[in-house]
């Protein structure tokens, strides 16, 4: 979706204001919600392109105005709901209603908790298609404008660049956010020159790469000199 | 009566805000249904706190400063090369590492959330996340840069790496000047976090430690 979170390339957002010894949390609710997120993660009931979308849907101006964690927070609440684990009521009145039933056991235990940080969750996928592209390759990104998620940014559409390398097939979020499958494809490094991207005033031999699914791209048969 | 009067630690807190009261209420709902474990909640919040962060990624580039054979498989394999010293896992699943030289510039950004190789680097700063980086890095690293006080020159060519995908990015900076006779771990010393996400370069030795 074209939505306020797909930044690069935007003016007029301030200044980057990085922060000496800067804490990890800034306040223990943070903290708190960075933990709570995670352990409903392991609930396996949304995955992490569903995640991401989730927070994508936040209305602009209460994308811009809410604190990193804030969203966090909202997004959990919503894929909560969407899946039966609390209800609205519950989360306004903070008390369990009489009609649901208490899990025996949470998904993630303290005991459980070094191995799920430490295995992680790999999103790679091995697959019977061969790759459509080969390192060297031009090519060129398509135009596209899903109302749902997608991992191709605005800047980078309708623009020519090359295949860098190849890594192999990965789910493919835009399909996986929806809970429409997994339907992994190759994904590519691309390289774009700045220049393709931005124009003249973009320094000649800076870039930009950007990982991207097979489906995003088209060969091209112009050769890109830039790239 | 000045302030210092009663000083004892809570007279001068401000209340919990209404996000810190939301989230403990959202906490005790989520424990009392049997869907989280308060303690897993700590166990998270410690290994985030305390046991993952730039250390380990401190670590992996000193290795590869010392070691040409271990840069050469960072460079192939970033994943297996930082797993040979223990870390890996959620957010650091398929690395990519990428090597600055005089040449080379090269910065990690994520313009459409927040990804970051968490095994390495532990969580992003505010910074990483906020819309004045994630907008302005792809569309001007070299002013971005500038406000680290980093500037390129002209010359260099930049290589941004918007980490659109499940591929994390570690930049292993250049090996400062006057450092040839430091122990890996002195080295591990000059290895920054920024440095490691390509806004800064790795901190130069103290004088006394020059070579």
């Amino acid at each position: 979706m074209n939505g306020v979170h797909d930044m690069g390339g935007m003016h007029g957002m301030g200044p980057i204001q990085p922060e000496d010894d800067e804490p990890v949390f800034h306040a223990r609710w943070e903290a708190r919600a960075f933990a709570i997120v995670r352990a409903m993660n392991a609930w396996g009931k949304w995955n992490i392109d569903a995640s991401r979308h989730q927070r994508e849907l936040i209305a602009p101006a209460e994308y811009l105005r809410m604190s990193y964690y804030e969203k966090w927070l909202a997004g959990l609440l919503e894929l909560m709901v969407k899946k039966d684990l609390v209800t609205r009521e519950e989360i306004a009145t903070g008390r369990v209603s009489s009609t649901t039933r208490p899990q025996a056991q949470p998904a993630l235990t303290a005991a459980k908790v070094a191995s799920f940080t430490g295995k992680g969750s790999p999103a790679n996928r091995v697959i019977q298609a061969p790759p459509a592209f080969q390192p060297g390759d031009a090519i060129r990104t398509r135009n596209i404008n899903p109302l749902g998620h997608t991992r191709l940014p605005r800047y980078a559409r309708a623009k020519q660049g090359v295949i860098d390398r190849a890594h192999g097939a990965f789910v493919f979020p835009d399909t996986n956010a929806a809970f429409q499958g997994e339907n992994p494809q190759h994904l590519y490094s691309v390289r774009f020159s700045a220049r393709e991207l931005w124009g003249e005033q973009a320094a000649a031999r800076d870039c930009v790469y950007l990982d991207l699914w097979e489906s995003y791209l088209e060969p091209c048969a112009t050769h890109n000199n830039t790239g | 009566m000045s302030d210092h009067d009663h000083d004892d630690g809570d007279h001068h807190q401000a209340p919990p805000s209404d996000l810190a009261l939301r989230v403990a209420a959202l906490e005790s709902l989520l424990v009392e249904k049997g869907l989280v474990d308060a303690a897993a909640l700590d166990a998270l919040v410690d290994t985030y706190e305390h046991r993952i962060g730039p250390r380990n990624g401190a670590k992996v580039v000193a290795r590869a400063w010392i070691d040409p054979a271990y840069k050469t498989r960072l460079l192939t394999d970033a994943t297996a090369a930082i797993a040979e010293l223990g870390f890996g896992g959620l957010q650091g699943e398929h690395m990519v590492a990428v090597e600055n030289t005089p040449e080379v510039h090269n910065l990690v950004v994520c313009t459409l959330c927040s990804c970051y190789p968490l095994p390495i680097l532990g969580l992003p700063p505010v910074w990483y996340k906020s819309a004045p980086y994630r907008s302005r890095a792809v569309l001007d690293p070299r002013g971005a840069l500038q406000e680290f006080g980093l500037t390129l020159a002209p010359e260099t060519e930049i290589r941004v790496w918007d980490s659109t995908a499940e591929i994390r990015y570690l930049v292993v900076p250049e090996r400062p000047a006057g450092t040839e006779h430091l122990s890996e771990d002195r080295l591990a010393e000059l290895v920054t976090r920024d440095s490691m996400i390509g806004v800064a370069r790795a901190t130069p030795p103290r004088p006394q430690d020059r070579a």
